[in-house]
C-alpha cells in the first residue's frame, strides 16, 4: 500500500488533480465566498460612512474659494510683496476688477467675502457693498481702477486688505487647524488670536477636564456596584441589574429631559431640598447651565458603559482568591488592595476608555442641561455648521477630535482588544 | 452564603443608642421640614428611644408593634403635612419597627460569615446602603418623569396638588396634546418611517456580512471588522459633520441632475445615515452568535444535497435569529433615539420624534415632552424585556447544539 502511493507521485484528489492544487483552489474559493458575502456591506459602510469622513478631512485644508473666484488677482499677487507696506500696483487693482465682475454675475462674491470675513473682521462688508458698485464697471474701458476702488472703499487702500487675500489664496491651507487651536495665518506666519478671540484652546481644555471628571465620577460610583453585582447571588444580581440596564436601554433624550426637570431652580432636587428645609427658598442651588449640571447629567447616562465592562471582569475574579488571602491574615484592606483590585484593574480600564471616548464626543446633553459654561468642543462644532456657517473650521475641530478619539481607540484595542466588545 | 450563623438577642446598650441615631437622623429631616432642626433630632431620638424600650421590654410582641408604629406614623404623617407625608409616614413606620427588631434579635448577622467582627459588619451594611443610594441614583430620574407627565399644569414640577394626591392635580391632557397635535404626530410618523427602513438595511446587510467574517479563513479580517465597527467608534458628533458636508453634495445631485423628489431624497438621506450608525450593532451581535454555531450542521446540509441558499434559510437562520433580531433592535433603537445626524442631514419635513423632543427642550418648554418620554420609558422595558428573551432563547439553543 504504502509502496504504491509512492509510486504514484503526488497525492491525487477525486477528480485527478494533485490534492494539493485542489485544496488551495477551494481555498481560494472559500476566501472568495466570505468576501463577496461582506462585499456588500463593506461597500455600503465605504460610501455613506467613510467616505464622508475623508470629505470631512478634506474641508478642514481645502480653499479653492479664493483662487477659483479670483484667478486672475491671485497670479497678479504672487509678484507683489506684502512686506512692503506698500499698496500693490495698478494690474493687480485691473485683474480684481476683471475677476469680480464675473464673480458678481455669478453671485460669487458675497461667499468670498464672508470665507475672509473668519479671517478678518469687515471683509464680508466690504465685499457686499462693493459689489455694488463694481458692477457698474466695464473691466475694457474704465480703466485704470486703482483709484475708484479706494473711492468705492477705502478698505481696498488698505495693504493688509491684499495680504489677507494673498495670504489666504492656495488651495490647500492650515487656517483652519490654525484656528481650531486659536492661531491665525497671517503674512508674517501662523500667529496666536488676539486674546479676546481665544476661545478653542479653552474649550479642548475644558472638554478634556470634564470628560476627565465625568470618568472619573463614573468609576468611583460602578466600582461598589459592579462589586456588589459581581459577588451577589445570580438571582439578586440579575434582578439589579434591569436597575443598571433600564437607564441604558431608556432613550437618551427621556434621561436628559428627565434631568433637566430634575437640576432646574424650581424642579425636583431644589423642590424637595426646599421641603425639608436644608435650603432656603431664595437661596435654590444652581445646578443646571453650567458645569456642574453637564457633570451630574452626564455622569449619570454613561455610567451603565462603566457599570457592564467592570461587572464583567469582576465576575472572573475567583472568590477564593480573597479567602485565601483573609486565611492567611490579611486584613480586609490588604486583601481587597492586594488581591482584589489589581484584578480588577481591566475592567476599570475598559470603562474608563469607553466612557472617556463616548463623553469627549457628546453634544445633546450638554447643549440641554450646559448652558454656556458647560459646553464641549462638539457644540462649537455644531455652532459653527448650523449658525456661522464657518465649515471648514468646524471640519477641522471635528478632525482634531477624530484624531483624539482615534488614539484613544487605538490604546483601547492594545488594552482590550476589538473583538472584546460585547453589548447588553 | 451561610444561613446557619446562630444569632443572639443584643444587649439594651447598643440597641437604645443605634436607634436613637437613626431617629435623630430621620427627626432631622422632619424637623426641618416643620420649622425646628434641633427639636426634630430631639424629638427623633427620644421618640424612637423610648419606642424601642416600650416594645422590647413591655409589648413583648413583634406583630402588634409594628402595626402600631406603622399606624401611629403614618397618622403623625398625615397631621403634619397631608397625604403626602401620610405615605412618608407609613414608609417611615414600617422601616422602625423592622429596624427596631432587625437590631434587637440580632438578624442582621443572620446571613454573614460566622467569624466577622463587628466592625466587618458594620462596613459590610455601610456598603449596601451605598450601592443602594447608587441605585437610587441610576433609576430616580426615570422614575420622576412618569408622574409628572399626569401633571394638569403646564408646569415641570410637582403641584401642591400632586403632592396633596387630589385627582384635581393629575391629568391626561399631555399625552391628549401629544397624540392630537400635528408637530408631534408627524414626527412620531417620520420616526416610524424612517428607523424600520434603517433597520431593515442595516439587518440584512449585517447579517449577511457576519456570515461572511464568520467564515474560516477571511483574508484582512481585522481590518474589515474595523471598518465596519467604526460608525459605533467615531463621535456621533464627528459622523454628523462629515455627513452633512457629504449627503449636502450628493442632496444637490440627487435633485438638480437627477430631478429627484426633494421630500423623498431627504428621507433617502436620513435612512441611509441611520443605516451606517445600526450596522456595527448588527455585526457584533450577530458575530457573537455564530461564534455558538455548530458548523457541521451546514456541511450535514450539504451532504443531504440543500443548496447554499436553502442551508442558510433552513438550517442557519433560525439558529442564529436570536442574534438576528437584538441585533436589529439595538439598531432600531438607535436609529429611533437618534438626534445629532438627523439634525444636521434632515430638514425640516423629516423632522423625527427625537429631534422634536431636543426642539422642546430646548426653546418651548412644553410638558407633552413628559408624556412622550413616558411612552418612550414603556417602550424601552419593552424591548429590554425582549432582548433578554432572546438572549436566554440563544442561550438555550446553544446549550442543546453539541459544543
Amino acid at each position: 500500500m504504502t509502496d504504491a502511493s509512492q509510486n504514484a507521485g503526488p497525492m491525487l484528489a477525486a477528480d485527478g488533480t494533485p490534492l494539493k492544487q485542489s485544496l488551495a483552489r477551494s481555498l481560494r474559493r472559500q476566501k472568495l465566498r466570505a468576501l463577496l458575502l461582506v462585499a456588500p456591506l463593506l461597500l455600503f459602510v465605504m460610501f455613506s460612512f467613510i467616505v464622508p469622513i475623508a470629505s470631512m478631512l478634506f474641508r478642514s485644508v481645502e480653499n479653492g474659494i479664493v483662487e477659483n473666484t479670483l484667478p486672475l488677482t491671485v497670479q497678479a499677487l504672487s509678484k507683489w510683496d506684502e512686506q512692503s507696506g506698500e499698496l500693490p500696483e495698478e494690474d493687480v487693482y485691473d485683474a480684481f476688477v476683471r475677476d469680480m465682475v464675473v464673480a458678481i454675475d455669478n453671485k460669487q462674491h458675497t461667499r468670498l467675502g464672508s470665507r475672509l470675513n473668519y479671517e478678518e473682521t469687515g471683509m464680508s462688508s466690504m465685499f457686499r457693498r462693493s459689489g455694488r458698485q463694481l458692477n457698474k464697471l466695464d473691466p475694457e474701458t474704465d480703466g485704470p481702477f486703482k483709484d475708484q476702488l479706494i473711492e468705492i472703499h477705502d478698505g481696498w487702500g488698505d495693504p493688509k486688505t491684499w495680504a489677507v487675500i494673498k495670504t489666504h489664496s492656495p488651495a490647500v491651507t492650515n487656517g483652519y487647524f490654525l484656528n481650531a487651536v486659536d492661531m491665525r495665518r497671517t503674512p508674517e506666519g501662523a500667529q496666536s488670536q488676539p486674546e479676546d478671540k481665544q476661545i478653542l484652546i479653552k474649550l479642548f481644555g475644558r472638554t478634556l477636564f470634564m470628560s476627565l471628571v465625568i470618568t472619573a465620577s463614573c468609576i468611583l460610583l460602578a466600582y461598589p456596584v459592579s462589586y456588589l453585582l459581581a459577588t451577589l447571588p445570580m438571582r439578586v444580581s440579575n434582578l439589579l441589574m434591569i436597575l443598571v440596564l433600564l437607564p441604558f436601554w431608556t432613550s437618551l433624550l427621556v434621561r436628559t429631559s428627565a434631568w433637566k426637570v430634575m437640576l432646574q431652580q424650581q424642579g425636583v432636587i431644589n423642590d424637595t431640598l426646599v421641603w425639608l428645609g436644608l435650603v432656603a427658598d431664595d437661596a435654590r442651588l444652581i445646578i443646571i447651565n453650567n458645569q456642574i449640571g453637564t457633570i451630574i447629567a452626564m455622569t449619570h447616562i454613561l455610567l451603565p458603559f462603566m457599570i457592564l465592562p467592570m461587572y464583567s471582569v469582576m465576575q472572573t475574579i475567583p472568590p477564593s482568591y480573597t479567602r485565601a488571602a483573609k486565611s492567611m491574615g490579611a486584613t480586609n484592606w490588604t486583601t481587597f488592595w492586594r488581591i482584589y483590585f489589581p484584578q480588577s484593574i481591566p475592567g476599570i480600564g475598559a470603562g474608563s476608555i469607553l466612557v472617556f471616548i463616548l463623553a469627549i464626543g457628546y453634544y445633546i446633553t450638554p447643549e440641554i442641561v450646559g448652558g454656556t459654561k458647560g459646553v464641549f468642543i462638539s457644540n462649537r462644532i455644531a455652532y459653527h455648521i448650523s449658525s456661522s456657517l464657518n465649515w471648514g473650521l468646524a471640519a477641522a475641530l471635528g478632525t482634531i477630535l477624530l484624531a483624539v478619539v482615534l488614539l484613544l481607540y487605538w490604546v483601547y484595542d492594545k488594552i482590550v482588544g476589538i473583538d472584546n466588545v460585547k453589548l447588553g | 452564603m451561610a444561613a446557619l450563623t446562630p444569632i443572639s438577642r443584643k444587649p439594651m446598650s447598643v440597641v437604645l443608642p443605634t436607634v436613637a441615631l437613626a431617629g435623630a437622623f430621620a427627626g432631622m429631616f422632619v424637623g426641618a421640614g416643620n420649622g425646628s432642626i434641633p427639636l426634630g433630632i430631639l424629638g427623633g431620638a427620644v421618640l424612637m428611644t423610648g419606642l424601642a424600650w416600650v416594645f422590647i421590654n413591655v409589648l413583648k410582641n413583634e406583630q402588634m408593634a409594628r402595626w402600631i408604629t406603622i399606624l401611629a406614623f403614618g397618622i403623625a404623617g398625615i397631621l403634619l403635612s397631608g397625604p403626602m407625608g401620610g405615605v412618608l409616614g407609613l414608609l417611615g413606620g414600617w422601616f422602625f419597627a423592622w429596624f427596631i427588631y432587625w437590631l434587637y434579635e440580632g438578624r442582621y448577622r443572620q446571613k454573614l460569615l460566622p467569624y466577622l467582627t463587628a466592625k466587618q459588619v458594620f462596613y459590610h451594611y455601610l456598603f449596601r446602603v451605598i450601592c443602594g443610594a447608587i441605585f437610587v441614583f441610576l433609576i430616580t430620574p426615570i422614575l420622576v418623569v412618569l408622574p409628572l407627565s399626569f401633571n394638569a399644569q403646564d408646569f415641570f414640577t410637582f403641584t401642591p396638588e400632586m403632592l396633596r394626591l387630589d385627582p384635581e392635580g393629575y391629568s391626561l391632557k399631555h399625552y391628549r396634546d401629544f397624540f392630537t397635535n400635528n408637530e408631534w404626530q408627524r414626527s412620531f410618523k417620520n420616526s416610524l418611517i424612517i428607523a424600520p427602513i434603517a433597520t431593515v438595511i442595516s439587518v440584512s446587510l449585517g447579517t449577511l456580512a457576519a456570515i461572511g467574517l464568520s467564515q474560516s479563513h477571511v483574508p484582512g479580517r481585522r481590518a474589515i471588522m474595523g471598518i465596519l465597527i467604526s460608525p459605533m467608534i467615531v463621535p456621533l458628533i464627528i459622523s454628523a459633520t462629515g455627513m452633512f458636508f457629504f449627503y449636502s453634495d450628493i442632496g444637490r445631485f440627487l435633485e438638480g441632475t437627477l430631478g429627484m423628489n426633494k421630500n423623498f431624497v431627504g428621507y433617502l438621506k436620513v435612512i441611509l445615515a441611520h443605516a451606517v450608525l445600526g450596522i456595527p450593532f448588527v455585526i457584533i451581535t450577530v458575530t457573537a452568535t455564530l461564534v455558538g454555531f455548530d458548523r457541521s450542521l451546514t456541511r450535514a446540509a450539504a451532504n443531504m444535497g440543500a443548496g447554499p441558499v436553502r442551508t442558510f434559510f433552513s438550517i442557519q437562520m433560525p439558529l442564529i435569529l436570536p442574534g438576528v433580531i437584538s441585533g436589529g433592535l439595538f439598531a432600531f433603537i438607535t436609529s429611533f433615539d437618534e438626534v445629532v445626524v438627523v439634525l444636521f442631514v434632515g430638514s425640516a419635513s423629516q423632522k423625527t420624534l427625537p429631534w422634536q423632543m431636543f426642539t422642546g427642550l430646548r426653546e418651548q418648554i412644553s410638558p407633552t415632552i413628559l408624556a412622550v418620554a413616558t411612552i418612550l420609558v414603556v417602550l424601552s422595558i419593552g424591548l429590554l424585556a425582549t432582548v433578554e428573551l432572546l438572549r436566554r432563547r440563544s442561550e438555550r439553543l446553544r446549550g442543546l447544539s453539541p459544543a
